[in-house]
């Protein structure tokens, strides 16, 4: 299976910053308290929270995908 | 070689679809293997991001089903840019060209004319040209006006006026060319880019030349084509200015960077070399600021207008936008302290890439030219007294 990608639709995300303590390992906040992700792949032993991470999101702001090419 | 500024005199206007046709000849019929022919020429967008036309081509007509869309960018939101108007100005079957054989090999039904609500000499020449093109163009066309704000043009937002009538950008994907107006593959093409296509599709070949806006401390400011192979240098001559009377050059407008006068002067205007240097031709501009203005109250209006201008979706780019513009005011207005000198190297690096659109990277990237080439007027910024206004933004 390929590796997947957090991407974060940043017009949902609203800074509620659960991601970011559901998963510190990968996601902190800014100084506004909007999250900033790990660059590169979700680590397969992470999965489960960052699964859990999205489920979580409030605003469903965050999901994992497998890269897209851009066009 | 086909320029496209050639022809009549600019002053006199726009150039009638008559007097176009008999200058240039008439679109040869072309079909997808028009595809290849923009890919050998290698021609790239003139919006400002550069992106390759032949790619796009590709990617609408991969995804074409039944019907495709051509939006014809002419929004020119960029304050310092001139030459998409003066273009449509002058040219506009040029453009137009360039739209109805987009619209013919990908099989567009319909084509939207996308042009800043204040382009209003710009827009009535568009209009009049529309208007003398033969029925079964015409009926694909229609207009839209858009909004005085920077971040309109961006092609996300054109869409999105066009189908929702707000010009905001919107999160990608999914991309324009797989869904843009009316849920349709659309095609999506700054002005000059599509006049390019007008001539390559009769020539075979791209002109080799871009459209650039000087701006700032020249004699004569202005709109101008320029060879590829010509230098920033060689622009700041053509408008009566020297480099080296100038502190530093901006190159690519809000969404460029600053690059010190002195290496400015021999960087050719080509997008593909200027990215190999890290740095974007963006949609040609060429601002020159004169020795005696003062680049930290320069760029410190640059940063409150960007700032500004932030459609407010995204928190990073609202809030970091606004955080980085007035720390640039404090340092402007009170002088340099190294807090503020640190915030914004830190938060320049935490804001990009993390906006739905690239409003927020323009931005960052801007400042942190900026903090490099005035390195030291940053680190040594002191008031001015109070007759000097922050830089014109």
């Amino acid at each position: 299976m390929a590796a997947k990608h957090f991407f974060i639709d940043r017009i949902k995300c609203d800074g509620r910053g659960l991601c970011a303590e559901l998963l510190p390992e990968l996601i902190r906040r800014d100084d506004w308290g909007y999250p900033i992700i790990a660059p590169g792949p979700v680590p397969e032993h992470l999965l489960p929270l960052a699964e859990r991470a999205v489920e979580d999101c409030p605003l469903l702001a965050l999901t994992l995908r497998q890269l897209e090419a851009r066009k | 070689m086909a320029r496209l500024l050639d022809g009549p005199d600019l002053a006199k206007g726009a150039e009638s679809l008559q007097d176009h046709t008999r200058r240039l000849g008439p679109v040869p019929a072309l079909d997808q293997g028009f595809i290849a022919t923009l890919g050998r020429t290698g021609a790239t967008g003139r919006g400002g991001a550069s992106f390759p036309v032949a790619t796009k081509w590709q990617a609408v007509a991969r995804h074409a089903r039944r019907d495709v869309a051509i939006l014809v960018n002419g929004a020119e939101c960029e304050p310092l840019s001139k030459k998409d108007r003066a273009l449509m100005t002058t040219r506009p079957h040029l453009i137009l060209d360039g739209a109805f054989v987009a619209a013919r090999v990908l099989g567009a039904r319909r084509v939207v004319v996308y042009i800043g609500e204040r382009h209003s000499v710009a827009s009535r020449a568009m209009q009049q040209a529309v208007a003398e093109r033969p029925a079964s163009e015409r009926s694909l066309v229609s207009f839209e006006a858009a909004p005085a704000r920077y971040v309109a043009g961006q092609e996300a937002a054109a869409i999105h006026l066009i189908n929702e009538g707000i010009a905001t950008p919107t999160t990608m994907p999914p991309y324009p060319f797989v869904r843009g107006i009316d849920r349709m593959p659309t095609l999506v093409h700054n002005v000059e880019t599509l006049g390019q296509i007008a001539l390559i599709a009769r020539t075979g070949d791209a002109t080799g030349t871009v459209l650039i806006t000087i701006a700032g401390a020249v004699p004569r400011p202005g709109v101008l084509e320029m060879s590829g192979t010509a230098t920033v240098g060689d622009a700041v001559k053509r408008a009566g200015g020297s480099i080296d009377g100038a502190r530093a050059i901006l190159i690519g407008g809000y969404f460029g960077s600053w690059v010190d006068a002195g290496s400015a002067a021999n960087l050719p205007l080509d997008a593909g070399i200027l990215r190999t240097k890290g740095l974007n031709l963006g949609c040609g501009v060429i601002g020159v600021l004169a020795e005696s203005r003062c680049p930290v109250c320069e760029v410190a209006g640059m940063m409150r207008y960007l700032a500004s201008e932030s459609s407010a979706q995204c928190g990073p780019c609202f809030f970091g936008l606004r955080a980085l513009s007035e720390a640039c005011i404090r340092i402007s207005e009170r002088g340099s302290n190294h807090e503020d000198l640190n915030r914004l190297q830190r938060w320049a690096v935490d804001v990009r890439g993390r906006g739905a659109c690239r409003h927020p990277d323009g931005a960052v990237s801007l400042l942190q030219s900026a903090m490099k080439t005035f390195a030291h007027e940053f680190g040594t910024h002191t008031p001015h007294r109070a007759t000097q206004q922050i830089g014109a933004a």
